[in-house]
């Protein structure tokens, strides 16, 4: 029966179906083809929100494990579809300030995000492969969508030769585990690498290829050289769907990916991880003190989070992943409220580029202020916010896998970040700037901050559902 | 003398070796380095077909397909955006591309 059990795939069908309907709707519709596609996608996605909670059960009939599916993979779509919605909800007035109300800017969203749940379900090399491409090839659009700004189309040619750099680098990788093992499918892979006491010098090149190319996706350091000039050069809220949305599934793939075929193997992956780990959190937090532009403080700072998770990886146990899985929802609020706000701030009708630009905000806009500084206190891991939090369940999980030095380094790099975290603090409230701010909040930006601030301010009140959930999706993926 | 697998995955290393260089070393042109790229896949296909013929199974072959047709997307995009950078730039010279720094 197979159409009975392809309802597992409902998200993905309604975000199919109805993307190609939106295009195709959307180039007979002249004036409103913006306003069309964007209301739909919105409408859309909170469908495809809705039917994740339906998916049934799997084993019958999944195109021969091509897909997967589970209680974490579903947690992380719906990350996905929430993270992609808060993007549709703060983006809309940004689009018609600088004429880029073109209506194939949703349809792309909408396709890279269907590539991300392919990557986040896949079971298989070449479904990997597929749904990675599905949703960088979107990407690279996306970056150089403003085709005025000589910054953004740079920003799509760096990311468009990087990230095909990496996706060859990947598929290197695959045809060696596919050679060594041979099989492509995840399942199939663990129950031939079962059998081996150790790996192969072909598969630790294998795997070691593949990591690379999903670090060049979640940006750790060494590979992550294309960020900062990828975010400084895209429009912003672009920037914004790369920090939170684009980044959370690189994270949940490099977990199933390493977690899945190669559990057993821990030990010869966790080496590579615990060095990019380490690199991302202190070029993170140095690199990010000489910057002035607001996005590439953002890159840095991302990049930086990234080496906070990967932390949690490294240890290879549940409560890691349950680290991570908290630090993934906290860094999607923060995020989302950070360029909430970032986009509704304007200076003589510009939009705030210049860290410097922020002086004096404080003075007509104290609530605004507030919040800003708030989510920097959170992202500098200062309690009681919630930021504080996602670092210490990360910490937690590193002593107790005893891996103390990478524990010290995390405490040690944070405090490092937290200066220029608390330098925009600073300069908001203790620098003599303009007064000629304008603040633009309809009600959907209002909505995301509010929602933001109340999860990261309150966090502290009831924390145990969320890390109850996320000890309950940690023990699903082993 | 027998061709055998090794003869086939040296070769393939050799050209993912190229692809990887004329990336990194080359600083005319950015046409060069989209033909490095096709280059890295196509010695990815040279390994999946080579490995497919070797194990008897079919999967790889099918995989090599989907690079292609995959391939030929990713050059198509790639050129596009590289129209439009040109149009801003005048040039296409890797040294060009620098107006973000840091």
């Amino acid at each position: 029966m197979p159409y009975i059990n392809s309802i597992m795939f409902l998200p993905e069908l309604i975000l199919t179906i109805g993307t190609l309907f939106i295009l195709t709707v959307s180039t007979f519709l002249k004036n409103i083809s913006f306003k069309f596609s964007f209301n739909a996608s919105i409408l859309l996605l909170v469908f495809s929100l809705y039917s994740v909670t339906f998916d049934i059960d799997t084993n019958l009939f999944n195109y021969d494990n091509f897909f997967d599916n589970g209680a974490f993979i579903d947690f992380i779509k719906i990350l996905i579809l929430f993270g992609t919605l808060v993007f549709f909800l703060f983006s809309e007035e940004y689009f018609y300030d600088l004429n880029l109300d073109k209506f194939e800017i949703p349809i792309l969203i909408l396709f890279s995000v269907l590539g991300m749940m392919i990557m986040i379900s896949c079971n298989n090399l070449i479904s990997m492969y597929l749904g990675i491409e599905l949703q960088s090839l979107s990407l690279y659009i996306l970056a150089s969508i403003n085709k005025k700004s000589i910054k953004s189309t740079e920003a799509g040619l760096k990311y468009f030769i990087l990230g095909a750099l990496s996706s060859g680098i990947l598929l290197y990788g695959c045809s060696l585990i596919y050679g060594f093992t041979g099989a492509l499918n995840f399942q199939e892979i663990e129950l031939k690498l079962s059998v081996l006491p150790q790996l192969d010098l072909g598969l630790i090149f294998g795997l070691v290829f593949i990591i690379v190319s999903l670090a060049f996706k979640v940006s750790a350091v060494p590979f992550h050289m294309w960020t900062p000039d990828v975010y400084e050069g895209s429009p912003t809220p672009i920037t914004a769907f790369f920090a939170i949305v684009t980044k959370i599934v690189a994270v949940g793939l490099l977990i199933r990916f390493l977690i899945l075929p190669f559990g057993q193997f821990v030990d010869d992956w966790s080496q590579i991880i615990i060095f990019l780990s380490i690199s991302s959190m202190i070029l993170g937090a140095l690199a990010a003190m000489t910057q002035n532009n607001i996005n590439r403080l953002l890159a840095y700072s991302s990049i930086g989070h990234i080496g906070y998770m990967l932390i949690g990886l490294a240890t290879g146990a549940e409560t890691g992943i349950r680290g991570i899985i908290i630090y993934l929802c906290i860094y999607l609020f923060m995020n989302a409220a950070v360029f909430t706000i970032l986009l509704s701030i304007k200076i003589n009708g510009k939009y705030i580029e210049n860290i410097k630009s922020f002086a004096g905000l404080s003075k007509k806009y104290p609530i605004i202020s507030f919040i800003i500084s708030i989510m920097m206190f959170s992202m500098a891991g200062i309690p009681p916010f919630a930021g504080f939090f996602s670092k210490f369940y990360i910490f937690i999980s590193a002593l107790e896998s005893k891996l103390v030095f990478l524990a010290i380094i995390g405490v040690l790099s944070s405090v490092v970040a937290a200066f220029y975290y608390i330098r925009i603090v600073k300069i908001i409230y203790f620098d003599d700037g303009l007064d000629n701010f304008e603040v633009i909040l309809n009600f959907r930006r209002k909505l995301i901050i509010f929602i933001s601030t109340i999860f990261i301010a309150f966090f502290i009140i009831a924390p145990s559902y969320i890390i109850d959930t996320a000890q309950e999706l940690s023990k699903t993926i082993f | 003398m027998i061709i055998s697998l090794e003869h086939y995955l040296i070769l393939g290393a050799i050209v993912f070796t190229l692809g990887v260089l004329g990336i990194f070393l080359n600083k005319k042109n950015v046409i060069i380095i989209l033909m490095s790229i096709e280059l890295i896949l196509l010695s990815v296909n040279i390994n999946l077909v080579a490995f497919s013929s070797y194990l008897g199974e079919i999967s790889g072959q099918i995989f090599s397909m989907f690079v292609l047709t995959v391939a030929a997307a990713e050059a198509a995009i790639g050129l596009a955006i590289l129209v439009v950078f040109f149009r801003h730039n005048g040039t296409i010279s890797v040294e060009d591309i620098n107006k973000m720094k840091g």
